[in-house]
């Protein structure tokens, strides 16, 4: 039997098994060592904007800047931005093709710009690709003018063709691959797609307009059009019923089913 | 040797222990004081006085009619973020879906489509093929900030989401947890890293290197909120769709002119 | 770093479809696939010494200290392969620091925490103490003040205090059997709340990580007691190992079922990543998940276990048995684990491509450390038994 101290505090703590007042040090130990560990390393401004370190936002946001944007260079370079501004290349900023120029702003002497002068430069972009939007001005490389350097003929800032292009297929140059083997091919453009002169400079402020009615098709194809004899000919009352004629033939190449 | 007293008590024991008990109350004590008087904002400078976050919500728009496949978005990124040259860490990349007329589908994005793209596009005849920037869709609902153990990426008051490099520990839980494939670990700080929006540029008013490059205007950037930011415009005229919509992360990148293959 | 750039160029070229390009580089590798493995044989081993305490099952009995102490060796081990694994080890602390409560991964300090401290150091404390005041007695030295120290310095050992002690074993086993489910399960949900991959994404996800683990602790068990036993030139007790493959072989059952039921109803929802994920399964997983984990793994030591209930072989031929199933069962579930971490890797998010994966050998992240984390837990294990010996409780309770 266990002697038991007077003391009545000492007594209740006595009462407690022998194993759990032994255990209870090193828990103490470990449980406090955890607290002031806490404190010591939790970061000061943690859980100021939310669960992370507010001046993390600010190491992010004062990063280095390596491009300076096209508003920085008209500011010296106002004459090349002048002459930008109305051609082809109005939308291209100054460094898509001049590369990051911050460093050139800061000490315009020291730091020159990158100029890019090889072909294979423009053909980043110009390179003919299927998968390109129609109507993106693309030439095919190894037929258009090889190994010359573009810039020969297309001033960089404002890349006019020398010559203008006189028919439609140089940038819609997909379709007109496929007209030329249909029986639309001696057909121009402009006979369905009435076409405003400024669509060559500004394509999608100007965009070519479609027939919008089956009359239309009718004005060669119908019974009483007055059109070339070998053109076919069918009853536009009765034939494809209300659907417009492009829904089912392909006007590209009609042929096609 | 007696070590116990009357009481039946070791005095040298009882001691001891209340010195470990007094030692450690004395360290938390004062330690949550520290820490209490300590949670003064930390953040120094301009941030959150000149530059309000609170007042912004970026976003971008994608057209994805008008992508040309150039890859100077890809390139620009690399240089502006200081993103390693191989070809197995990209903030943003582009890539080129070919559908031909079986309906078969193949992507590809050759470096991430830095040096474009090139190349037969497929041996059978091509239904339609076009190109899709993807970039971190800095979702509302990001799973990777949800996933972060340590809270060492997160989303700032203007929607943007960040990677604190100084506190990320590497565990690429993050990485996983992304549905967009945005995320890389960087070989050499060995943390995670993504596309930030450019906000080191934004915050300044300028636009994402991506952006200030892409010649055709393929990318927008602008704000949610704002009616007078390009952002609202493009959301106003285009049918929107944005990646994985029923994963529910809510993206703020939105694409227009997107076609249903796209992943 | 180069040692990565140089290794993931050639997996450019085995890329199979397309991958988004920051996928080439697979993060989870060989250190995450130990993880789970040997956090579950600390569970499925915990489980098992629970057998003895809570429900009663006597036959087992004999491997109740031993199961305590492997579920500690490998306890120990755990966390390494997870700190190696980190991009800054250095900082691995901040998970206690400034844990995300949104975070699975956050909770595995806390948990781990929880259950080595509070469950398993201090049933093994309670259960050996009257064996280690007994020992410190006895002993001196440097050996006495060993004791005298993983006593505590209690020095009660009269019929209330090793009452108190059984009873204290047994409240902490009640607490223990939901922390061992916690321990392992949390791992299960690190994988299975990934919604971004449909590999893992699963409700099913931590409930099959689970079974498996407890199988896999069971089976693990079986072989420790036998090669024990074997050391010791002692007769290993075959109620109790007849009583250990039983348990595994309905264990593994229930793991069958759980399994065949996540794979039946993938197959019959039929969702939109089915397709790359037969493919993953044909082309990537077929000889790691069907051979392997299905076919050696699982139905295998199935049917072996079950001609050893149906023919009763004699000892001898059961013993044998017994211990080449827990063996191959263990090859099935670390490839289990295997085709879990590294097949939800394997295939691209964007459904369209399939990557590899080739393990190193040096480094860090190599075969060789991996091998040595699977190793350390017998070295530690081997040094337990010696300080606190399993079987003198027999001993005593043979002595009276």
């Amino acid at each position: 039997m266990k002697n038991l101290p007077t003391n009545p505090m000492r007594r209740m703590w006595h009462r407690i098994p022998e194993q759990v007042r032994h255990l209870l040090v090193p828990c103490v130990i470990i449980l406090g060592g955890a607290f002031v560990a806490r404190h010591f390393f939790v970061p000061a401004d943690f859980n100021l904007y939310g669960h992370y370190r507010a001046s993390s936002v600010v190491e992010n946001a004062e990063r280095e800047i390596k491009f300076a944007g096209s508003e920085a260079c008209s500011d010296c370079h106002d004459a090349e931005a002048a002459v930008k501004k109305t051609g082809y290349h109005q939308g291209v900023s100054c460094e898509a093709c001049h590369g990051p120029e911050a460093a050139h702003t800061q000490d315009p002497e020291k730091v020159k710009p990158y100029v890019p002068r090889a072909r294979s430069h423009c053909l980043l972009c110009h390179e003919y690709q299927p998968s390109r939007p129609t109507g993106f001005p693309q030439i095919v490389a190894e037929s258009h003018n090889p190994v010359k350097p573009c810039i020969t003929c297309h001033k960089p800032h404002d890349p006019k063709p020398p010559q203008v292009p006189k028919g439609c297929e140089a940038c819609h140059a997909k379709i007109q691959r496929t007209i030329s083997v249909s029986r639309h091919a001696n057909l121009q453009c402009t006979v369905c797609h009435e076409t405003d002169k400024q669509h060559s400079v500004l394509p999608r402020q100007y965009p070519p307009k479609k027939p919008q009615t089956r009359e239309f098709c009718g004005g060669c194809h119908g019974q009483d059009a007055k059109a070339d004899k070998d053109i076919p000919r069918v009853n536009m009352n009765t034939h494809g019923e209300k659907h417009l004629c492009w829904e089912c033939h392909y006007p590209h190449m009609p042929e096609a089913h | 040797m007696k070590r116990r007293d009357g009481d039946g008590v070791n005095r040298e024991r009882r001691g001891f222990c209340k010195f470990l008990l007094l030692g450690a109350i004395s360290l938390v004590v004062p330690g949550e004081a520290l820490g209490a008087a300590n949670a003064k904002p930390a953040a120094p400078g301009w941030y959150g006085t000149t530059y309000k976050p609170t007042e912004h919500l970026y976003g971008m728009g994608i057209k994805v009619d008008r992508c040309i496949g150039c890859g100077r978005c890809v390139d620009a990124c690399k240089k502006e973020n200081n993103v390693p040259d191989e070809p197995f860490f990209f903030r943003t990349w582009v890539e080129r879906y070919v559908i031909d007329e079986d309906g078969e589908i193949t992507v590809d994005s050759p470096n991430g489509g830095r040096d474009g793209f090139k190349g037969p596009v497929s041996e059978k005849r091509v239904l339609k093929s076009f190109f899709v920037p993807k970039i971190c869709n800095q979702c509302e609902k990001p799973p990777c900030v949800q996933v972060c153990p340590v809270g060492a990426t997160y989303k700032t008051q203007d929607g943007v989401i960040l990677v604190d490099s100084s506190w990320c520990i590497g565990c690429r839980y993050c990485i996983q947890a992304c549905p967009y494939g945005a995320r890389f670990l960087h070989p050499k700080t060995k943390t995670a890293e993504k596309c930030t929006f450019c906000y080191h540029r934004i915050v300044k008013g300028l636009t994402p290197a991506c952006v200030e490059v892409c010649p055709t205007q393929a990318r927008v950037f602008g704000e949610l909120g704002k009616i007078a930011s390009p952002l609202s415009r493009f959301r106003r005229m285009n049918k929107i769709a944005v990646l994985k919509p029923h994963l529910n992360t809510e993206p703020k990148v939105f694409y227009a002119d997107l076609d249903m293959e796209v992943r | 770093m180069n040692q990565v750039d140089a290794g993931l160029y050639p997996l450019l070229k085995q890329v199979v479809g397309y991958i988004y390009p920051n996928e080439i580089e697979l993060h989870w590798n060989l250190l995450i696939v130990v993880y789970p493995y040997i956090t579950g044989l600390v569970a499925g081993a915990f489980i098992l010494a629970s057998l003895v305490k809570v429900f009663k099952v006597r036959e087992v009995q004999p491997t109740y200290r031993l199961s305590l102490l492997t579920a500690l060796a490998f306890l120990i081990v755990a966390p390494l392969p997870l700190v190696v694994h980190l991009g800054h080890p250095e900082r691995g602390f901040e998970m206690f620091l400034t844990p995300s409560t949104s975070s699975a991964m956050a909770m595995f300090g806390f948990v781990y925490a929880w259950y080595l401290m509070f469950v398993l150091l201090l049933e093994i404390w309670f259960d050996y103490r009257y064996n280690l005041v007994a020992r410190a007695d006895a002993e001196k030295g440097f050996k006495r003040l060993l004791y005298r120290v993983l006593s505590l310095f209690t020095r009660d050992v009269s019929l209330n205090a090793v009452a108190f002690d059984k009873k204290a074993v047994n409240v902490i086993t009640i607490v223990g059997i939901p922390s061992a489910f916690l321990l392992h399960g949390y791992v299960g949900f690190i994988f299975g709340s990934v919604k971004a991959n449909p590999w893992w994404s699963s409700v099913l996800m931590p409930i099959v990580f689970l079974f498996s683990a407890i199988v896999s602790g069971i089976a693990l068990m079986l072989l420790i007691y036998m090669i024990v036993s074997l050391v010791r030139r002692v007769e290993p007790d075959m109620a109790c190992l007849d009583k250990l493959a039983s348990f595994l072989f309905y264990m593994m059952i229930v793991d069958f079922a759980l399994e065949g039921l996540d794979f039946v109803h993938r197959v019959y929802q039929s969702e939109e990543s089915i397709q790359i994920l037969s493919q993953l399964i044909s082309q990537r997983l077929f000889v790691s998940l069907v051979v392997i984990q299905l076919l050696l793994g699982m139905l295998i030591p199935l049917f072996t276990i079950a001609g050893t209930k149906i023919f009763r072989p004699p000892d001898e031929l059961r013993r044998l048995i017994y211990f080449f199933s827990a063996l191959l069962v263990q090859l099935g579930i670390f490839t289990t684990r295997w085709n879990v971490v590294m097949g939800g890797q394997l295939f691209s998010k964007s459904f369209r491509g399939l990557t590899t994966y080739k393990i190193a050998l040096g480094g860090l992240e190599g075969l060789l450390v991996s091998l040595a984390f699977l190793i350390l837990p017998f070295i530690i294990l081997f040094i337990l038994i010696k300080v606190l010996p399993p079987w003198q409780e027999v001993e005593e309770e043979a002595i009276g």
